[in-house]
């Protein structure tokens, strides 16, 4: 019998799917805390002891991790126009499963590599330039980095013309320095492939061991991935599948959390209507959104300011006193949980509203322009609209009485036209919580995990 | 591929979409030995700026087909300055106003707003690579 246990030490919680990969099913999930600051077997044993009280003994031929402990991956992308390479770092780091700790462009300064310095990120990506392009900023910025006293691992993702001098600045100071291919190699070309598997190796040398995960190595193979990078691997498969075992297309994946929300979009998103011209840089096909702002507890507050009072009084239909006072509930409770109808009702409407401003900000935007000629349209960002799958994940939905009420927020929306957004799509549950668990499964058997995640992760 | 071809951004600004001209310049001036960054068409000003900084390009080349040049080519020299591209050659032609105006006043009202140089319907690409070259020191 041919038994893997899959592991994604979270934030809060070490959450274990134990798979039977014969018979394709998910013998069974439990769960521990992440004890991350002692000792990361502790958590780990309480939720296999939890696992095989349900289950009775396994023995695992395999385990596999992946990890959002003690903060997630942190880091810092550097570019030089804020909205070409700097962007593009962005994009990489976050396409790795990063915690984005700052973005900053054009030359740094004095005050900049002091911010970075208390953002401790554990890894600095420094893009800068096209080939041939801009070379004294990406320098100067090598430089000035140098200066962080610090010894942060730093990937170098910039013009090649200087890659070497960059480096050997950057090695003055740091221990580990690594150099892969520009993240924009010409002009609005996004190449950040390359950059993401470099953070991804960078994870498994570095971080893993500064962050005590290796404590758990006598019984874990590998920790491979950050999480976000396993779902990320996980909506990949599902949307593409495999050559034995195709996929479901394009689709969207939404993960809502106590602090932030993440939206996945595995999809080209190019034009679907007549005489739109593209612009801005282009978009990755499987791409990944963070808003540190949208949560439902620890971000409660930023989640009100942002969505105003009315529109989530307008989403549950009650008054906008009562999303207030739910709002300071449960910011100050981060364990409340709603105790009447109308707590129930702002709830939901609160995870709406994240999934609703979430995902306008990760889809494409239309613009008009009048021109002599009639109107014409420029489209910035992915086209979604012709998305038929979104898929919700993550604790607050996975829990929830009413998840595709919370996911409905992903549709198109009349009020709204301008935004991208999915226009008719079926919504899909990950019930037994298993995303990031199949991106690891699919590092090995790829097959059966688009096959699992099509037969767990079901209609809502 | 990483080659010592002087780069140059090329586009047609502000609500402007008349590709075929753009895809001539692009042309001619790939042919010339240029390594040119072609925007296209819609090219809001701060695209150009943004190209020409990531891309370390020595001059930007402005067309402007509708009529609305003045409107949409003001302050770009500024935008330049203000972004660290200071001096960098600005090029700009087409049918830059609408109706039968003076070229003279015309070419005098580009000059003043920071363009290096301004052409008039009709010009070949030949001659602005010509001048482009010169005014490089090529």
């Amino acid at each position: 019998m041919n038994h893997i246990l899959l592991i994604d030490f979270g934030s809060t919680y070490t959450k274990i799917t134990a798979v039977d990969i014969d018979n394709e099913i998910v013998l069974g999930t439990a769960r521990g805390i992440t004890t991350v600051e002692t000792d990361i077997m502790n958590g780990l044993n309480q939720a296999i002891d939890a696992l095989f009280l349900k289950t009775g003994k396994l023995k695992f031929s395999k385990v596999l991790g992946c990890s959002s402990a003690a903060g997630g991956l942190k880091m810092v992308a550097v570019g030089l126009v804020p909205e070409l390479t700097a962007e593009a770092a962005k994009r990489a780091a976050l396409g790795a499963g990063a915690k984005i700790m700052g973005v900053y462009g054009n030359e740094l300064n004095e005050y900049e590599i002091q911010e970075i310095a208390q953002l401790q990120p554990e890894i600095i990506l420094l893009a800068g330039g096209t080939n041939g392009g801009n070379k004294e900023v990406i320098l100067h910025n090598a430089r000035m980095l140098t200066t962080l006293g610090k010894d942060i691992p730093v990937i170098v993702a910039g013009n090649k013309s200087v890659a070497p001098q960059v480096v050997k600045t950057l090695l003055e100071a740091m221990t580990e320095v690594v150099h892969t291919e520009n993240v924009m190699p010409k002009l609005n070309e996004l190449n950040i492939e390359p950059a993401r598997e470099t953070i991804r190796s960078v994870f498994l040398r570095r971080i893993v061991e500064a962050k005590g995960l290796n404590k758990a190595n006598q019984f874990v193979d590998d920790v491979v991935m950050p999480t976000p990078a396993a779902v990320l691997k996980a909506a990949e498969l599902l949307s593409k599948g495999t050559e034995y075992e195709p996929g479901l297309g394009d689709l969207m994946v939404v993960d809502i959390g106590g602090a932030t929300t993440d939206v996945y979009s595995i999809a080209k998103g190019d034009p679907t209507k007549t005489n739109v011209a593209l612009r801005g840089l282009p978009e990755p096909f499987a791409k990944r959104t963070v808003e540190g702002d949208l949560g439902m507890r620890y971000s409660a507050t930023a989640l009100f300011k942002a969505a105003g009072a009315k529109r989530i009084a307008d989403y549950a239909n009650v008054s906008a006193e009562d999303v207030e006072a739910y709002v300071e509930k449960v910011e100050a409770n981060i364990e409340y949980l709603p105790q009447n109808e109308i707590e129930k009702k702002v709830e939901i409407a609160m995870g709406k509203a994240c999934t609703s401003l979430a995902v306008e900000r990760h889809v494409g935007q239309l613009e008009t322009i009048f021109t002599c000629f009639g109107s014409a349209f420029v489209q910035k960002g992915k086209d979604l609209s012709d998305v038929k799958t979104v898929v919700g994940t993550g604790g607050v939905i996975v829990h929830h009485e009413q998840p595709k009420e919370i996911l409905k927020g992903a549709a198109y929306s009349e009020s709204t036209p301008e935004m991208l957004k999915p226009e008719c799509p079926k919504y899909l549950i990950d019930e037994e919580y298993i995303m990031a668990s199949m991106g690891l499964l699919g590092e090995v058997y790829p097959d059966v995990a688009v096959r699992m995640m099509k037969k767990y992760i079901v209609r809502g | 591929m990483e080659n010592n071809k002087v780069k140059v951004i090329l586009g047609v600004i502000g609500a402007d979409c008349h590709a075929v001209g753009n895809k001539i310049l692009n042309y001619a001036f790939t042919s010339a030995g240029f390594e040119v960054v072609n925007l296209g068409v819609l090219v809001p000003q701060e695209e150009f700026v943004n190209a020409a900084i990531e891309t370390d390009a020595k001059a930007i080349l402005v067309a402007s087909l509708y009529g609305h040049g003045e409107i949409d080519c003001r302050g770009l020299r500024e935008r330049c300055r203000e972004s660290g591209l200071g001096d960098i050659l600005l090029y700009v032609g087409g049918n830059l106003v609408v109706g039968k105006t003076d070229f003279t006043e015309v070419h005098k009202k580009f000059i003043e707003m920071g363009y290096d140089r301004v052409y008039e319907p009709g010009i070949l690409p030949d001659q602005v690579v010509i001048d482009l070259k010169n005014d490089l020191g090529l």
